[in-house]
């Protein structure tokens, strides 16, 4: 009866905490005189005037539209590449202290120069986010193939499973998991250089729109854009998450059923 | 025998003979090197874009003497110290607190799960009309992102105590005290590590990204400079410079995260193997 009871007052909690500090901020900032915090209200509004759905076609769009072509090359480019490195020793070895040093740059730094080698446009902000993506999903995938149980492995060399069947049917699942881990990795940093890309250089865009509602002194729209990127953050996740379960289904059957 | 040779495993045998294992490395970074000096010279790859390596590298040299770059690096350091310093400062000490209660832990879940995926970068214009264009937007825009990623790390970390030590140290009768020192914090350290090497990194990406955005000095703001002032070569050192200070700081988070678990891996590689 009290573990119950004690279940029914962590889930209360879990659903009430949140509405409550939403209600908080509502109440706190509704007398507010401050020209940079304006009231919740306000900005609710803001974002119903401009998000539903004046400047979809305009700024959310072609943001997604840049985050997911960069988001996606990455993601084909990242796996190609990990499976070949992580099936060949010594090509891995090769290829370690240049991945390590390219990984290492801070993304941003690498802006100016994709400004200067492919200019402002809509391929500069792809250039930049499939490359940042790359290196968190080119790892675990390397990591992922190299971990693969030797007995799998052993076992479809017995076989005589080979080529094309050993990669898509062998390798590829067996990595899976990890691979998802470093996509949803990725996902997170798509967002991040998207926006930076966007507040560096363009003229449309969620990021466009945050800096030069803050550059314009237009407050509420600025918060309006912070909201709609935690919201999109948020969703992005969420998707992501949902997608993961449904593709390794089966792993977390088979490690359920490992564990029983 | 020849027939061998001639197959694809003899190719490879072949080339593992030319080429010992342990200098592999270096012949591809070398072997990169070459590359981006010879194609922009002969013309493959636009010259006033692409300066060949042996110019970038000379101008980096020439900048590790100038105090200018000095500066920058400083400046860049400093952003990253105290951007990681606030938010370890910060998120150590909560995620303890909330990942030892599951009651704040439950209460608090909802809200963490919906401000971590938030990108940090959001708040730049926010950062600015509160803090301007100084060190404290960059402080505050790096200690915001690395906060989440080291309050994650902790709460993993202090909730993946094994039950079983627990319970040892409770029928031991350690008190609540005693337990968080002796049996929690310890097992939490490999996550907290963890945390701490992404933090940091978080940290330096953010601290660039301010100065590239928002304008703060260091190096972010220089290579820009550089950029918009059409000196390639410095454009091009700068960038490896923070690379450079990147893989050097993960290198010093990867040493002390070894050094400071000493005690640890012994257990931590046996239970893996098993």
């Amino acid at each position: 009866m009290r573990a119950v009871r004690r279940r029914l007052l962590e889930t209360g909690l879990e659903v009430t905490v949140p509405i409550l500090v939403l209600v908080a901020w509502g109440l706190a900032s509704a007398q507010s005189e401050t020209y940079y915090f304006p009231p919740l209200t306000d900005i609710l509004s803001t974002f119903a005037d401009t998000w539903l759905f004046e400047r979809v076609g305009s700024d959310v769009v072609p943001s997604l539209v840049r985050m997911g072509l960069g988001f996606g090359i990455a993601v084909v480019a990242a796996i190609a590449t990990g499976l070949l490195l992580g099936m060949s020793r010594r090509s891995r070895r090769a290829a370690a202290p240049i991945v390590e040093f390219l990984r290492a740059i801070p993304p941003p730094a690498l802006l100016p120069f994709a400004i200067l080698v492919i200019g402002v446009g809509d391929s500069m902000k792809v250039f930049i986010i499939a490359f940042v993506c790359v290196w968190p999903i080119l790892l675990n995938t390397i990591d992922g193939v190299m971990g693969v149980d030797p007995t799998l492995r052993e076992t479809a060399r017995v076989y005589g499973i080979g080529g094309r069947d050993r990669l898509w049917r062998v390798m590829l699942p067996a990595a899976g998991p990890q691979i998802f881990a470093g996509m949803r990795t990725s996902l997170s940093l798509a967002l991040i250089l998207m926006v930076i890309s966007e507040m560096v250089a363009s003229t449309n865009g969620i990021g466009y729109f945050v800096l030069q509602s803050q550059r314009t002194f237009a407050i509420p729209e600025m918060w309006s854009g912070i909201l709609l990127l935690g919201i999109l953050g948020y969703t992005l996740n969420g998707a992501f998450v949902l997608i993961e379960r449904r593709v390794l289904r089966w792993h977390r059957g088979a490690r359920a059923s490992a564990l029983s | 025998m020849t027939t061998l040779a001639r197959s694809a495993a003899g190719r490879t045998k072949r080339l593992a003979i030319g080429v010992p294992d342990s200098i592999l490395p270096w012949v591809s970074v070398v072997g990169v090197l070459a590359l981006f000096d010879i194609l922009p010279r002969i013309g493959l790859l636009p010259r006033d874009h692409f300066p060949p390596i042996t110019e970038t590298l000379g101008t980096l040299g020439e900048q590790l003497g100038e105090a200018s770059f000095w500066e920058a690096v400083g400046n860049t350091l400093q952003g990253w110290a105290l951007g990681l310093g606030i938010a370890a400062g910060l998120a150590i000490p909560i995620g303890i607190v909330i990942g030892s209660s599951s009651l704040l832990y439950r209460a608090t879940r909802g809200l963490i799960e919906f401000l971590r995926p938030i990108p940090s970068v959001a708040l730049i214009p926010l950062a600015i009309l509160i803090y301007g264009t100084g060190l404290q937007s960059k402080v505050f825009l790096a200690a915001f992102a690395a906060f989440w990623q080291l309050l994650v790390a902790t709460l993993y970390g202090v909730q993946d105590v094994d039950p079983v030590a627990t319970d040892t140290a409770r029928s031991f009768g350690f008190s609540r005290r005693q337990r968080l020192f002796r049996v929690t914090l310890p097992s939490a350290v490999p996550y907290i590590a963890t945390g701490l090497r992404i933090a940091s990194a978080v940290s330096l990406i953010l601290t660039v990204t301010a100065e590239l955005v928002i304008g703060s000095a260091g190096l972010g703001r220089s290579i820009n400079v550089a950029r918009s002032g059409g000196n390639e070569e410095l454009m091009y050192a700068l960038i490896l410079s923070t690379g450079i200070l990147g893989v050097l700081l993960n290198g010093i988070f990867v040493r002390g995260e070894r050094r400071v678990l000493r005690w640890h891996p012994s257990q931590r590689a046996g239970e893996r193997r098993a």
